[in-house]
C-alpha cells in the first residue's frame, strides 16, 4: 500500500500511489490512513489521481476513513479519474464528499475559506 | 458473421483478424486472483468496448467476484471461481460459477427494493454491491444445482463495435 503524505497550506495532502483501490487492498488502506492521520491537524485532502479503479470495498474504505477522523477534521477528495468518479456517482456518495478537480484546486479552496 | 469469412479477392494474410468473442477462465477465490482475472478479462475485450463500458464491466465483475470470495467461500480459504464471457450482437453475456455456499435470495431481492439502498447521509461503508450489479446489468439470473452456484447476466453494449 503506497501512500505519501505531506503538509501543504494548512492541509494534510495524502496521495494514493496505487492504480487500484479495491477489495484486495481496502483494509490496508484504512490502516495506513489511520497511521498518517494519527497526529492532529487540519483538513485531509486525498489525492486519488493515480487511482484508475475503485470497487465498493474501496469506496467503503474511503467512507470509513472519513468517519475515523475527528469531527472537526474534514476529508476532501481531489483528482478523481472518470472511472472512480462514476462509482461515487452511481452510489450517490458524491453527495457527501467535497470533491476538487485536483490538489491545487483543493488548496486554493482552503485558502478562500480562511480568507 | 459475414466479416468473419474470408473475403473474395483477399489473401488470408490480409484479412482482418477477428476480434476475440469468448473468454473463459478458472481461478482461485482470493482477492489477488480476482484482480488478475479482471485484468485479463478486460484486456481481452478492451478493443471492443468504450471507456465507459470497460469501467462498467470491471466494476460489475469485481462486485460479483468479491462477493463470492467474501461470502461464498468465506473463511474456508480455498475455492475456485469460473468466469465466462461471450460477446454477441446484444452485448456481453457473463456467467460466473462457484462451489461456495448458496447465495441468499435476499441478495438478489436487495437490488430491487429501493428502500434498502444504502443512504449516503448515513455514511454506509458497504451494501453497495448488489445495487451496483442490479443497476448496471440486464437479465440477472441465479441457479443452484448439485452444490454449484451459477450467476448469469448480460452487460448491454452499444451496437456497431463488433465485426
Amino acid at each position: 500500500m503506497n501512500l505519501y503524505a505531506e503538509s501543504r497550506g494548512g492541509a494534510l495532502v495524502v496521495s494514493v500511489n496505487e492504480e487500484r483501490l479495491d477489495a484486495a487492498i481496502a483494509i490496508r488502506f484504512k490502516e495506513r490512513m489511520r497511521e498518517v492521520t494519527s497526529q492532529p491537524g487540519g483538513r485531509v485532502v486525498l489525492d486519488m489521481s493515480q487511482v484508475e479503479f475503485l470497487d465498493s470495498s474501496g469506496l467503503g474504505a474511503v467512507v470509513a476513513v472519513m468517519k475515523s477522523l475527528t469531527p472537526d477534521r474534514r476529508l476532501e477528495l481531489a483528482g478523481l479519474t472518470a472511472n472512480v468518479e462514476r462509482v461515487f456517482r452511481l452510489t450517490r456518495m458524491d453527495t457527501v464528499f467535497v470533491m476538487h478537480e485536483d490538489v491545487e484546486a483543493a488548496l486554493r479552496a482552503g485558502l478562500r475559506h480562511v480568507g | 458473421m459475414l466479416a468473419d469469412r474470408p473475403q473474395p479477392g483477399r489473401s488470408p494474410t490480409e484479412a482482418p483478424r477477428p476480434e476475440p468473442k469468448i473468454f473463459h477462465h478458472s481461478f482461485a477465490a482470493d482477492p489477488l486472483s480476482v484482480r488478475f482475472a479482471l485484468r485479463t478479462a478486460l484486456a481481452r475485450f478492451l478493443r471492443q468496448l468504450s471507456q465507459d463500458e470497460a469501467g462498467t464491466l470491471e466494476l460489475v465483475l469485481a462486485e460479483v467476484l468479491n462477493n463470492i470470495v467474501e461470502h461464498g467461500y468465506g473463511d474456508t480459504g480455498n475455492g475456485t471461481i469460473t468466469l465466462s464471457l461471450v460477446r454477441d450482437h446484444r452485448g456481453l453475456s457473463c456467467s460466473i460459477s462457484d462451489d461456495g455456499v448458496e447465495l441468499p435470495h435476499s441478495c438478489l431481492d436487495l437490488g430491487i427494493d429501493d428502500s434498502l439502498r444504502p443512504a449516503p447521509d448515513t455514511l454506509p461503508e458497504g451494501g453497495f454491491g448488489w445495487f451496483l450489479i442490479r443497476d448496471l446489468v440486464e437479465e440477472l439470473g441465479y441457479h443452484r444445482e448439485n452444490g454449484r452456484n451459477l450467476l448469469a447476466f448480460r452487460l448491454p453494449l452499444k451496437p456497431g463495435s463488433i465485426s
